[in-house]
């Protein structure tokens, strides 16, 4: 590692007042991903801003229809939460399957989205539920957040501090996992709330989390894994690399859409 | 402060209150087996997939080569060295793999341990074949041994039920 300054401020203010001084510094939060890239000198922030004393960033909290999540909240905090698995039980299943026990005992859902690593779960989920991103400064739609691989709108002294969550009727994730990393090779998610539909990819795309229109109008008609049959999305713009072709990567993104609205209706393919 | 200067930390370990100034790149394994001498915990992959620097912090299990001492400032930490007294029996998870030969070289299995303890506390004492297989996926056997690892997690957790061991059994 290369060395660094550390700060520990008490508030967001603080840190947001410290990010503001420091243009090259980093928040770190639960430090699964940062930490072994700092390890690998892929990235070495003179400032580190250290998000642990900070009162008030974790939690659960249901209000109606919508889920809020504070932004450092474990992932094993999501998934073992009463209230997420009663209320939106995909989220909970969902950071079940993030790295591995130990790794989300320290992650947080606000690490996560604000790394937007283009294999994570957590983009997708925002992005499949629709999600709001509260920082400091505003609420971003989800839609708008990703910007592509590794790149969110949030600017230099942003702090994202929580993340509402709509509930949806019907839900699910489907995980292609990489044998090796079990990251995502490819992971889709389906939401049905009202009338509206949406799909959401992770790890397929070479700019990140993506939805997939053509899906969606689909499954508009109807709800249904049936409403996807044949349909494929075109290998441009897909990843491709020693663990799986562009064209591969596409072929899974129809494949795990129709098993995730299975998934979702209660009829999982066996 | 400079980037070169120490900063100080302070936090519980195996139960006695520790203090040390450390550089802030120092790791949470690195406190405990430089400064502390406390070399049970191990560090074999360096990249957090390895699990054999498994720590318990505030009662959870923790890879300790991927977080800072500086983050931890007033946790309780509990190593493989604190889970049973020095000159007492070894806690049930310990025996168990002494008894169904749970390693073959040893450099995993303060981890296996340490992770199976806390899979235990949250998954309870019947654990079944698969559940524990998935719930070692962050712990890594280079010798491959891991059907006695699973016997002797099954075992072992069974044992720790009414034995009054719980992952801070040495307090």
């Amino acid at each position: 590692m290369y060395a660094f300054t550390f700060h520990r401020p008490q508030t967001v203010r603080q840190a947001a007042g410290l990010l503001t001084k420091n243009g090259d510094a980093k928040l770190l939060a639960g430090g699964q991903t940062l930490l072994p890239t700092m390890k690998l000198r892929l990235a070495g922030p003179p400032q580190i801003i250290d998000m642990t004393l900070i009162e008030g960033m974790s939690g659960i909290e249901q209000s109606g229809r919508t889920l809020t999540i504070g932004a450092m909240t474990t992932h094993n905090e999501v998934n073992t939460s009463p209230v997420v698995q009663q209320a939106a039980p995909v989220l909970a299943k969902l950071a079940g399957m993030i790295g591995d026990p130990a790794v989300r005992h320290r992650g947080t859902i606000g690490g996560s989205i604000a790394n937007n690593d283009p294999n994570a779960d957590y983009p997708a989920a925002c992005l499949g539920l629709g999600a709001t991103i509260v920082t400091n400064k505003r609420r971003i739609k989800a839609d708008e957040f990703f910007t592509g691989m590794f790149s969110t709108v949030l600017e230099p002294a942003e702090i994202i501090t929580k993340v509402i969550f709509p509930l949806p009727k019907k839900a699910a994730y489907q995980k292609f996992r990489n044998q090796a990393s079990r990251f995502a090779l490819v992971g889709v998610f389906v939401s049905k709330r009202g009338s509206e539909i949406r799909v959401a990819v992770t790890g397929a795309g070479s700019n990140g989390v993506f939805r997939v229109k053509s899906f969606e109008e689909a499954l508009k008609k109807r709800f249904s894994p049936k409403s996807l049959e044949g349909m494929t999305i075109p290998a441009d713009g897909m990843n491709s690399d020693i663990h799986g072709s562009a064209e591969y990567r596409a072929h899974l993104v129809g494949v795990l859409a129709r098993r995730a609205v299975a998934e979702a209706i209660g009829k999982p393919a066996a | 402060m400079a980037a070169s200067d120490t900063a100080p930390v302070s936090m519980t370990v195996n139960g006695k209150p520790i203090s040390a100034n450390v550089d802030p790149r120092t790791l949470l394994v690195q406190l405990l087996r430089e400064n502390l001498r406390l070399t049970g915990t191990h560090v074999g992959c360096d990249t957090s997939q390895c699990g054999a620097c498994v720590v318990h912090v505030n009662g959870k299990a923790i890879k300790s080569c991927t977080v800072l001492a500086l983050q931890l400032e007033g946790a309780d930490v509990l190593t493989i060295e604190g889970l049973a007294p020095a000159d007492g029996p070894l806690h049930p998870m310990q025996e168990a793999f002494r008894e169904n030969h749970g390693l073959q070289c040893g450099y995993c299995t303060p981890g296996m341990i340490m992770t199976a303890v806390d899979m235990v506390r949250r998954k309870g004492n019947e654990l079944d074949d698969r559940t524990i297989r998935e719930e070692l996926e962050g712990n890594i056997c280079r010798c491959t041994g891991y059907h006695n690892i699973v016997k002797a997690i099954a075992a072992g957790a069974r044992a720790m039920r009414g034995s009054g061991a719980t992952s801070k059994a040495a307090e």
